[in-house]
Formats: structure tokens, sequence, C-alpha cells
């Protein structure tokens, strides 16, 4: 399987990943998704200072042919959402663990990052699922 | 009979562009009778008046039916040839309907004509009513929703209002997860939740499967019977029996519809509501999206909900009763899409019992010889025996690097419509093929015999399938730009200059 | 079976490739138990001249096609020129699906395109959908999308008691689970438009928009701006009902007044009243709103080649996509209608679209003249466009009944949805189509009645 996984990032079973330092994590959807997806046409994000629990639906992806929605792999507060990708979706396609981030979270409790997958975890759970 | 092996080829199509970018201002079609007195000021209506009728073309009539006449140039259509679309059951629309549908004494009626006046009306609509109780087993019709999911969402109505009048609202309905996509925006729509349910292994539902997730928060389950695998379900008696065990109802979805006809009544079975599709089984046409007509039949637990105004035979005469206290109320204005209702009527008494028995047979031979002939090039992802309807899917050709959607777009090439793409969401890469009863033999085999042909170029020349299609008035249209940056009207095409 | 081209030897060689022995066994998975036994309980099958005569007959039962008719009520039918009909013949455009595989549909498309165009430019909004149903789902959409547009945090529904009945009554229907948040404002029985006082103590900050009829039901024009103005101060969105859009042809339109939604029926405009169906909804809003809009939509593109074309978009709002979180659960909207309501539309064209509002409105002014001096009145006093209001002589639904015996429909008997307005009332709709002799006769058969 040729997607990228970085290793220096966590993962969900819903294709997000988060990349965290000090105590904001930045989130976005990983490459899988956006392969599965095809062309990002457009996207809805959360409101800056919406608190949040893991697991809610924070924003949605949609392709021309599928919609996807964006569940919050932490709880916390939205400190900031990727606003200008709105208007550039297509950033998501090609640089989805980089400049296609979709929101930052504060998070309110860290022992939640132990519930995520490592990159080789994730592999595994992918890899699992194209069967 | 000759087939050219790519009869999708041009011809004499002319391009032809926008009305408004056609439009010349001083030409004029309308020609109204002039008034033989003055035309009064429209001084009474102060500051709401304008000079003109902004935003609209100026065109002589000799420009509008070139216009339209090209336009038609670049559809293909059910006249042009087959046309598969899986669960849409696109059959031949008889001459006949369009002519008897066409009566001034039908078209000049206006819905608030005193009844006396519209017996005509109201006999006919009876007269339909009666024909789809015989031929679905239905207690009652209402045919008063427009289309297909408007019929979904009066019966998911009125499975709510039956629970409500039980003293006990419910919030769920269970969906099996081959179902097309108004069945859950209906249940959402009616406020109900969607528990989806899983079809089993060999392509239908298994008893154990809703016997798992039925309760008594659950308020229906919607199937569509044969499935959108065209999978008879085999566990529906059972099903039906564990739903109403537990007080649930049971819909169906009518759009397979004509897999049932002499072979199989809803009714018979306990289905409480089911809603028909005029414009797929009984020949009402497309209209290249509408309008359709989509009745519902319902069984003796929902009788009493049914939409207002119902018609009602006293003796020799016929009238609207509008008296109905546990109605849904209505779900749309006036009686229904009474045009489209004609016609249906008109299919019916033509084909008579045993043409629509036969219809149904002519449609499940040709769907099963398609599969017969396919189904050593294409992967059939269930073994099951499948009624009028087939789903392939890509699995064989991606190997190749080729997917559904090459393939569709090849067989446009070939000169044919390619079947439904990528549903029933369960199949990955599916082809859904319905050829109704309408196409011939040797239809079915210039068909098939493309597809036989697309198998062996997904292995031999698959760059030809990836930039199909080639002879078509348009080539493969970027969908994203449209999505990404929606233009929507002319007005905003010429903004974007 | 003329439709079905199978011969005794073809189906013979068809089962054989099948692998089964008869027709009957490629049913073998249908239970015995479920099985349907026996004919169907219908009549046989007929030849096509059978079925013509039948359904002249039925035809027969009904007045005679030259009924003088003075109906509106949101059916009002206009002059629709014949090569409409005639292109809608066409097999390419009635026999073709919705367009789906958009390469080999741009006439399908590109008319939606069109009609889509035409249709925001006659409301004066940004955009519109391929069509609804008719103008009473379309209105009920245009309820529930407001709702969506406020995300939950508005939920009330301000809807004018002056607008359609029956559009009303579904809107009902459709919002059953939230009557409460449902709420009439009243008119005023003197001018016949909307109580602003009655509107002003309802909108608060849980109202997600104000529908007013535009005409209303009653004909009468009401001035939409200071609702809109009144709606806004709220936060709430306007949404403007249109049953009679030849109105616009000198009206200023709803979106310059301030609506953000504009809805109406466009079943006038489609070939005959055809007893209320199949019309067509018009639904139009704001570019603001456009992704919370139902139904389908159609865009422009370019292909392969960079040519134009055109394409359904917006496909994620729909359900076959979106599924239980789908703006509506709309699939067929009314294709075909769309397209007559275009092609009309075209015809009448900018100059003949006018024409048309002043000639409707010059023969209801006329009307209004002949009424009242045949000592009959017009019950309201807000101007109206081409229908409105008669106080007659006597029981308006037994002057019906007894116009019926002569070949005259006058009207609608009012007291059917507006009881308040008492037994005599009666809505009289003219049309172009009407002439001076029409309503000579009209008056003077209302005339006659005690």
């Amino acid at each position: 399987m040729a997607f990228n996984i970085p290793e220096d990032l966590l993962y969900t079973r819903d294709h997000e990943w988060a990349r965290v330092e000090d105590n904001v994590a930045a989130i976005g959807i990983t490459d899988f998704a956006q392969a599965q997806l095809g062309d990002i046409v457009y996207l809805e994000l959360p409101e800056e200072g919406d608190e949040i629990k893991a697991g809610d639906p924070i924003g949605v992806v949609e392709s021309t042919k599928a919609v996807s929605e964006v569940f919050a792999p932490l709880s916390g507060t939205i400190a900031e959402a990727n606003a200008p990708l709105v208007d550039t979706p297509e950033v998501i396609n090609e640089d989805s663990f980089d400049e296609g981030w979709l929101v930052k979270i504060e998070l309110s409790d860290t022992d939640e990052l132990k519930e995520m997958m490592s990159p080789a975890e994730y592999k595994e759970f992918c890899e699992s699922e194209a069967e | 009979m000759s087939m050219n092996k790519t009869p999708g080829t041009t011809g004499l199509v002319m391009e032809e562009p926008l009305l408004v970018e056609r439009s010349h201002s001083g030409r004029k079609s309308c020609c109204l009778p002039k008034l033989d007195i003055e035309a009064p000021d429209l001084s009474e209506f102060g500051d709401l008046v304008r000079d003109e009728t902004e935003g609209l073309p100026e065109l002589s009539e000799v420009d509008l039916v070139r216009h339209y006449f090209r336009l038609s140039q670049w559809n293909y259509n059910v006249e042009s040839g087959v046309y598969p679309l899986g669960s849409c059951t696109m059959k031949h629309n008889p001459k006949v309907n369009e002519k008897v549908c066409r009566f001034a004494g039908f078209t000049a009626t206006h819905p608030y004509d005193p009844e006396a006046l519209v017996q005509g009306n109201l006999e006919l609509l009876y007269r339909l009513e009666e024909a789809l109780k015989a031929v679905s087993g239905f207690e009652a019709i209402t045919l008063q929703p427009a289309a297909g999911a408007h019929g979904e969402l009066t019966a998911a109505m009125m499975i709510r209002a039956y629970h409500v009048a039980q003293g006990k609202p419910r919030h769920k309905v269970l969906i099996p997860d081959s179902a097309h996509g108004t069945n859950p925006a209906t249940s959402a729509l009616a406020g109900f939740s969607v528990v989806e349910i899983k079809t089993g292994p060999e392509g239908f539902l298994t008893a154990e499967a809703v016997a798992d997730v039925m309760d008594e928060d659950t308020a229906a389950v919607m199937l569509t019977n044969p499935n959108t695998l065209g999978i008879y379900e085999q566990h529906i008696a059972e099903i039906a029996k564990i739903v109403h065990d537990k007080g649930g109802l049971l819909y169906m979805d009518g759009a397979n519809f004509n897999a049932q006809m002499g072979y199989m009544r809803p009714g018979d079975i306990d289905v409480d509501a089911m809603h028909f599709n005029l414009h797929k089984t009984f020949s009402t046409p497309h209209g290249g999206g509408g309008p359709g007509s989509g009745p519902v039949g319902v069984g003796k637990r929902l009788v009493a909900h049914l939409p207002t105004p119902r018609v009602v035979k006293e003796g020799e005469t016929y009238r609207l009763n509008y008296d109905i206290p546990e109605s849904i109320g209505p779900m749309r204005s006036f009686y229904g899409n009474f045009g489209v209702n004609v016609r249906a009527l008109a299919y019916m008494l033509e084909l008579g019992h045993d043409g629509l028995k036969a219809a149904t047979e002519m449609a499940v031979l040709n769907a099963n010889y398609i599969r017969a002939r396919l189904q050593d090039h294409y992967k059939l992802p269930y073994a099951t025996d499948t009624l009028h309807e087939c789903v392939f899917s890509d699995a064989l050709q991606k190997e190749h690097g080729i997917s559904n959607v090459d393939i569709s777009k090849r067989l446009i090439d070939f000169g044919f419509h390619p079947p439904t793409m990528s549903f029933p969401l369960i199949v990955h890469g599916a082809l859904m093929i319905e050829p109704t009863e309408t196409e011939s033999k040797e239809e079915l085999d210039a068909f098939c015999d493309a597809f036989v042909t697309m198998a062996k170029e997904a292995k031999e020349n698959p760059e030809i399938m990836h930039s199909a299609p080639h002879n078509s008035f348009r080539r493969r249209l970027d969908e994203t730009t449209a999505a990404r940056k929606p233009v929507l009207t002319w007005k905003m095409l010429q903004e974007d200059k | 079976m003329r439709y079905i081209p199978h011969s005794d030897d073809e189906i013979r060689s068809m089962l054989e490739v099948i692998g089964r022995e008869s027709v009957e066994d490629l049913f073998a998975s249908i239970p015995d138990s479920a099985r349907f036994k026996g004919d169907l309980p219908m009549d046989d099958s007929k030849s096509e001249l059978e079925v013509i005569r039948a359904m002249e007959t039925l035809a027969g039962e009904n007045a005679p096609a030259n009924t003088l008719r003075f109906l509106g009520a949101g059916a009002n039918p206009h002059f629709q020129p014949s090569f409409v009909d005639q292109m809608l013949l066409r097999s390419e455009f009635y026999t073709a699906y919705t367009p789906y595989q958009p390469e080999i549909s741009q006439g399908t498309l590109q008319a939606i395109f069109e009609y889509q165009s035409m249709v925001a430019a006659l409301f004066g909004v940004d955009v519109a959908n391929a069509s609804m149903y008719d103008g009473a789902t379309a209105m009920a959409e245009a309820a529930l999308m407001a709702i969506r547009v406020g995300r939950g945090k508005r939920n009330k529904v301000l809807m004018a008691a002056n607008i359609h009945p029956e559009w009303r009554q579904v809107t009902r229907t459709y919002m059953v689970e939230h009557l409460e948040n449902l709420v009439e404002i009243p008119f005023d029985t003197t001018t016949g438009l909307i109580d602003q006082a009655a509107l002003a103590a309802e909108l608060d900050n849980n109202t997600a928009c104000v529908i007013a009829g535009y005409p209303s039901f009653f004909g009468t024009v009401e001035d939409l701006g200071p609702i809109a103005e009144m709606a806004h101060n709220a936060k709430a969105l306007m949404v403007a009902a249109v049953a009679e859009p030849a109105a616009l042809g000198f009206l200023k339109t709803p979106g310059s007044l301030g609506a953000d939604i504009v809805v109406g029926e466009g079943l006038g405009f489609v070939g005959g009243s055809n007893y209320g169906g199949p019309g067509v909804g018009l639904f139009a809003c704001n570019k603001k709103f456009m992704r919370q809009m139902p139904g389908r939509l159609c865009g422009a593109t370019t292909d392969a080649e960079g040519k134009r074309g055109f394409v359904l978009t917006l496909s994620t709002r729909e359900q076959h996509i979106r599924r239980d979180k789908a703006t509506s659960n709309i699939c067929t909207n009314q294709g075909l209608m769309a397209l007559a309501f275009g092609m009309t539309t075209a015809w009448y064209g900018s100059k003949g679209f006018w024409e048309l509002a002043r000639k409707n409105h010059a023969r209801l002014t006329q009307l209004k003249t002949m009424l009242t001096q045949a000592g009959m009145s017009v019950i309201f006093t807000a101007p109206a466009f081409n229908e409105c209001a008669v106080r007659i002589k006597g029981n308006a639904a037994d002057a019906v009944k007894a116009l019926a015996d002569t070949g005259i429909v006058p009207g609608l008997a009012l007291g059917r949805f507006y009881p308040e307005l008492g037994e005599d009332a009666l809505l009289i709709a003219v049309n172009e189509m009407h002439t001076s002799d029409d309503l000579d006769r009209l008056v003077a058969a209302l005339a006659k009645l005690q």
C-alpha cells in the first residue's frame, strides 16, 4: 500500500491524524482518506471557541461523490480553524498532513492521546480495511 | 438487423449557445391578442412597479425552435437504444399515452372545478387506484405523491402518525445497507433516526440481522423487494413477522415492482405500505428528471392516515372526501401529478392482467440473459438468483487499472447509455443493469457484445477506456471545478469572464 | 404484446443461454407461500383503439373543454405557444432520464441551466434549483431550509394567513414534528395584506423565517420591503411565495425587495391547469444559502477538450450521497415541466412577459369596474394583480353550482378556506386569454343571481 503515513503523528479509525505540540493538537485527514474521497470540493469547519469532546463531529469534507464527517479525536476547545482552506480545498488532496490541516484543538485531557493509534497500528488498520 | 460497431457517432449534431447568448434586442416571439380596451396605468402599485422584465432573453420563435431542436440532439434517450439503469426501469414510453393525456377534456380542467364538472377525472383516478390495488393486493391507494421519494415520505409520515395514534411515538427506522439514498433521507425528513442492517453474505437480509436490532422503539423496517442487487428477499415473511410482533410496520420501496407483477403482491404478504413509481413500472416518461408520480398503497393498519383528499365512489358519482380525521393532511397542493396518472391508467388498461405479467416475465428473462452472457467476463458479487436486474463489479477490470467509471464512459462510444454506477454501495465499483422487458434479443446481444469487447480492451488497450467517451457531443466533464466553484446561472457565467 | 419484442423461439434460445428450462424457473427464488397464483383481478389487455375510446369516454364525462373558467388559485393557465408541446414530444427530451451521464445529456442539462437562470432572474435572487414538485412543497422545503440555516438555534416559521391555503396545509404536514413552531400571521380584513402589528408581536430571536405571498391568495400585492426589513431586523430570513409568476412581469422582484428565498408555482406556464398537475415548484435563493438548498442543481463547467458543458453539481447535498443528512429526500424533480416553463418563459421573453402582466392586470381592472357597476363589490382595498375576492349576490358556493350548468365556472367560493369572509365571497381570476365578451357573460350571470 503506497499511502503516506508520517512517523511523527497519531491516528484514528476514522482516518484522521493529530500532531501535538505543547498542549495543542493540529488535526487533519490522512492521505488514505483523501485518496478515497477523490477531488475535495468543499469543507465545513467548526467555529473557534467551540468546546468539543472526543468523538464529536467537528466538520465535513466533501468530494463530488462523497461526504465525510470529520470527528474530533480528542477533547478540548477549537483554538483555530484553517479558514483559508475553505477557498482552496484541493490543498487537502495535495498535502493532507501539513498545509491541509483542518483545526487546532487546545487539549483538555492529554491522557486521551493514549487511545490513538501509532503509525504502525494505523498502517495495519488500513491494510485490514482494504480486504 | 445491422448494428454498427460504434453506433455512437455524432452525425449532424450542432453546437448551440445559451438563450441569453442568442438573444438580440428587438426580437420577439410573444404574440398575444391585442386588448380591445385601454390598459390602465399601474399607479395603484406605487413603488412596486418596474419598467421592464429584466433578465429574460429576446428571441424570435424561429430562434427558439432551432435552439431547443439542437439541444435535443445532444440527449441519449430511450428511443436511442438500451438504457439499462438499475432500478430505474427505462422501458418504452407508449405513444398512445401521450395522445390521451393531452385530450382537452382533461387538460382544461382546473383543480377547483366543481365536482360535477370533473366526474371523468375523478372516475379516472378511482379506476387507477383500483388497478394499482389489483396488481399489488393493497387495501387502499393514494395518488397524491409527485414522485417515488415523495411517496416514501408520505408513507413515513403515515407510519409516524400510526405510532402516535397508538399512543407511543417511535423514533427509529431500520434500513438495509443496500438501500437507495432516498430511504434514509426520507426517514430523517420524517423525524426518524436510521439504523442500518447489513445485507447477508448471499445478498439478502437474514431474519437474525433484523431480529438483532428490532425493538419497540423501531417504527418500521424499509425494504426493497427484490432488493437493489436484483435478489428476492428470501426472509421477507419472517422479517414481516418479527417486525409486526414488536408492533412495528413494514414498508416496501416499490422501485423494483417491475419484477413482481403477477408473481407476488406486497399486500398479500402483510406489507403495510409501498410506494409505486409510475414513471418506472408503469411506463410514464422520465422527462429528463420528472415529472414522476409516486402513489402509495397501504394495508389495513395505515388506511386511516392516508393524505386528504381521497376519491370516493357513491353509487355512480365520484367525489373528493376531505373528512379523514386521522389523515396526515395533504402532501402537496391539489391531487397529484394528474397528467402522469392519466398515462399510467392508459398503460394499465392496455396491458391488462396478461400484459403486466408478461412484462415482468420478459424483464426477468432479459436481465438473466445479460447476466448469463456477461458472468464470465465481469465479477458477479453474489451467486444468488437475480430477477429483473443484476449487479456486476469492476473487480476483474480493476486488475488492469480500469474502473466502473471507465467501463461506463467507454460504453458510450458503443452507442449505449451506461448502467447505474457505484450503486448499491455494498458492491465496490458496481455496475447495476436493468434492461426492462421492452428490449429485444438483438439489442441485448449488441449491448452484451460491447461489454465483452470492453473486457478485452481492459486488458489490451486500457488507455482507450480511460480517455472515453470519444464520440459523444462532449467528452468527460470536469465535475470537480463545477463543485468547487459553482456557476449556476448565465449571469454568474458572464460575471466569471 | 406490442411493447414486448420476444418471439417464442427467441425466448427458447435465451433460456438455453441462461441454462433454465422455462421462464417460470427464473422465479424459483420466490417461495411458493409468497407466490401470487392465478390471474391478477384486472381486465384483459386491450387494443390501442379500445384504450383511446376508454379515455375519450372519461374525458367526455368532464365539462366541455370550452367551459368558461375564472379560476386562478395557483393554477391560473396562461397562453402556451404550440411549439412548446411539440418540442416536449421530442423523445430526446421526454424519454431521457436524469442527466447523471452528462456527456450524453447536454440537451437536458443546458435546458436546466437556462431554466435556473430565468427563474433566478424573474425572482431577483442569485440562484435557482432545477425545480421541486410544486409551489406548496417548495414552500414547505423553504421553511425547513430556513431552520437549517439557523443551525438549530432558530426554529420558528411565521407564515402569512393570506398565502394559498393548500400551501400552508402542506407546510403543516411537513412540519408535523414541530407544529408549535409554525405560526400563522393574520391579514387585515380591509386591505387583504399582512397584519404587520401581529407580525411584529411574533418576531423574536427564535424566528427562522417569515413567509409572505407575492401576490397573496387573494391576488393582493403587498410591498415586501417593510416585511423583509422586519424579518431581517430580527435576524430571520425573508421567504416570498409566488403563486402567480405572471405578476413579476411589471412588479419588482421579490429579491429586490429583500427576499432571501423565493418559491413559486409554474403550473400556469406548462400547458393548461391539467387538474392541478404536473406543475413545477420554483425554488430560488441568494448565493449565501446555496449549499442549504434542496433539489438538483446544474452548473457550467468544461470538458476534456476545453469546451463548455453542464453537469449536475453540489450533489453532496442530495439523497444519493448525503443519505440521512441530505438537505431533502427529493430525487425526481419536475424535469419536463421545468423545460416547458423555460421554453414558455423564453417565448414570452422580457418584452412579452411585461405585456402578459399588463394584459392580465387590464382584464382584472375591467372586471372590477363591471362588477362594481353591477352592484357587487371588491372585498379588499389593496391593489390586486389578476384575481380578486368579490362579494357577490347570494351564496357563492350555490352560485358556482348553478352556473356550472351554463358552462361557466365563475370562481372559487372562499367560504371553503376562509369562512370568516362570509358565504358571499368569491375569488375570481382572469388571464390574458379572456375577452371582453367572456367578462360580459360572467358579470351578466352573476348579476342575475339573488
